[in-house]
């Protein structure tokens, strides 16, 4: 029998020949990664009550993104705490304030096909994308991986998840994930691993892969995978990470999958979640005509370089809806540059679009973004629970760059397919 | 391990956005921030949970992020026992790392906000004092109970470095 991608990475990591769906394993960390909010000041401050050392400093990554853009004193001394525990423990890959961390580690170099990392954040699965598998845990356990550079993990069983066809003009990988969001809830694939694969994901640019990897928790996976190919060695190559190795992380034609299922990717429409869960996504008709108070592109999940390109492609020419909020904070400040420097930004902005810093922050209720009392907005961040974006009286709806684009310029949600004709 | 108490029920999905709001983490005591557990829910959980009480609720229970903070909470208001249809993966571990037992039970529908339970643990059996009914659970892993008989993951870690030192 043959293994997936991802057993042969929990086979490697574990110093085993093979493994077994529901079997105990014991795993070397290559990767460690942590932020503001689950680090120093979390995961930090109980490996200090340890008095125990790093177990690997050149595995240790903390990102600042959190709190970075909130001027209220409390994530100001969070700011400086994460400053003065990183110099004093000797943490050498500290990146402050570059963006947020799924998008940040890869782009610094820190994410290879193969690796079996972990990070104190639940969106970090996003790394999957690159053929890699990471698991989002809390802040004592990230303690434990501080202090033993391992962990246990129940081995998953594998959904090998198919998306077929070409997906169609104003449709991306959003709408994908929340199709399936949609379909089996946020709930669906609970323990399990979701490999994703066909046709669509083929013809997906390295970066919009991470959208899809970027919302396993959104539908109760552990995590998910892609297998890497030419576009991943491209990509981390340009991100400093040259020469990984792709082939030996592939999946065995005969590796065994617990259910095999597939998504017509050519007959999908935009894909909305309404208020307050990404299970009650659906057609974008369905919800076209909600008026909005606010459109936001951000977060790790719709901000990157090629997330602003698509906002870009829909709004120009055109005014962002009188009413209407439109926000927009680039995933890192280095897609912010690109942005910049290839005229995405100046069309946003030429339509009416706020540039807001990099960070967490409309995503998680910080900054300009936050939604006020009863106030209704889209985003392309991956969740809407009650008051996860602002007040518990205000209203999210989730959607792919295109569809959020597109309802600033309507100020209520619209179908992005009628903008691009 | 035995563990007896009154039951909070609650519904399918409750998310880490409701059990630890991030505003609520977001200061310089952290651990302040427990009086807004659950508060969107039922504004008087936090004030009016007993020590030893057990949170019940149905599907995908703690859905959402990895903050520590959702269990630290529950257990901070008093709760020492989830039970619940379904878990999150994360929230799952973060209960067992924080000696809050995580235990899986099909039949929570039949148990209503006040009954008092009796959970074995480590037998995977729920006793309904209040109706009569016996449930099971399933039994968890005994590496997590280990753990969680060690006071959770940093005394388990305490015990390690202790060893090893």
């Amino acid at each position: 029998m043959g293994q997936t991608i991802a057993e042969k990475i929990l086979a490697r990591a574990s110093g085993q020949d093979h493994v077994t769906p529901g079997e105990i394993i014991t795993c070397q960390v290559d990767m460690a990664m942590m932020h503001d909010s689950s680090g120093p000041r979390a995961a930090g401050k109980k490996l200090d009550e340890l008095g125990a050392p790093i177990w690997d400093l050149d595995k240790l990554v903390v990102i600042t993104d959190h709190y970075v853009n909130d001027m209220t004193e409390a994530s100001q001394a969070i700011q400086d705490h994460c400053d003065v525990w990183c110099r004093d423990h000797g943490v050498k890959h500290y990146i402050k304030d570059k963006g947020i961390c799924h998008i940040v580690l890869p782009e610094f170099g820190h994410i290879r096909p193969g690796d079996f990392c972990v990070g104190a954040d639940s969106h970090s699965t996003t790394a999957g994308a690159f053929g890699a598998f990471m698991v989002g845990i809390g802040a004592t356990e990230m303690t434990g991986v501080l202090v033993t550079g391992e962990i246990w993990v129940r081995v998953p069983e594998n959904v090998r998840l198919e998306i077929t066809g070409a997906l169609g003009p104003g449709v991306s990988a959003k709408d994908v994930i929340l199709k399936i969001c949609g379909d089996h809830g946020i709930m669906g694939f609970n323990y399990q691993l979701v490999e994703y694969c066909g046709a669509a994901v083929t013809a997906m640019s390295a970066q919009d892969r991470m959208t899809l990897t970027n919302m396993a928790a959104e539908i109760g996976a552990k995590t998910g995978i892609i297998a890497p190919d030419g576009k991943t060695r491209n990509l981390l190559a340009a991100w400093g990470q040259p020469d990984v190795d792709i082939d030996a992380w592939q999946s065995d034609a005969d590796a065994d999958y617990v259910t095999r299922l597939t998504i017509d990717g050519a007959g999908l429409a935009p894909q909305v979640a309404a208020p307050s869960s990404p299970k009650n996504a659906d057609d974008v008709d369905v919800y076209t005509n909600v008026p909005l108070d606010q459109a936001y592109l951000g977060a790790c999940t719709g901000a990157k370089l090629e997330d602003l390109q698509m906002a870009a492609q829909v709004v120009k020419g055109k005014k962002v809806a009188g009413g209407t909020k439109f926000y927009v904070a680039p995933s890192t400040y280095r897609m912010r540059d690109e942005a910049a420097a290839d005229g995405t930004l100046a069309i946003l902005e030429e339509a009416g679009a706020v540039i807001l810093p990099s960070g967490c922050g409309g995503c998680i209720g910080i900054g300009d973004a936050r939604l006020g009392d009863n106030a209704t907005g889209i985003s392309s961040t991956n969740r809407n629970f009650i008051g996860r974006a602002g007040e518990a009286s205000s209203k999210l709806y989730l959607a792919s760059p295109y569809t959020v684009a597109a309802s600033a310029i309507a100020g209520r949600i619209a179908d992005p397919r009628d903008m691009l004709a | 391990m035995i563990y007896k108490g009154k039951a909070w029920k609650f519904g399918a999905d409750i998310d880490t956005d409701q059990i630890a709001p991030n505003h609520a983490y977001r200061q310089a005591d952290p651990e302040a921030g427990y009086v807004f557990c659950m508060k969107n829910q039922d504004p008087t959980f936090a004030t009016s949970v007993a020590e030893g009480d057990i949170f019940v609720a149905g599907e995908n229970l703690g859905i959402g992020s990895s903050r520590e903070w959702a269990p630290f909470y529950l257990h901070k208001c008093g709760i020492r026992v989830a039970l619940a249809k379904s878990f999150a993966r994360i929230f799952y571990r973060n209960c067992f790392n924080l000696a809050l037992p995580a235990l899986v039970c099909a039949e929570t529908d039949k148990i209503s906000k006040g009954d008092e339970l009796e959970i074995d643990a480590v037998r995977g059996q729920v006793r309904n004092l209040t109706t009569g009914e016996a449930y099971a659970c399933d039994t968890v892993p005994e590496h997590l109970m280990t753990m969680v008989a060690d006071g959770g993951l940093m005394a388990h870690l305490k015990k390690k470095l202790k060893k090893a030192g």
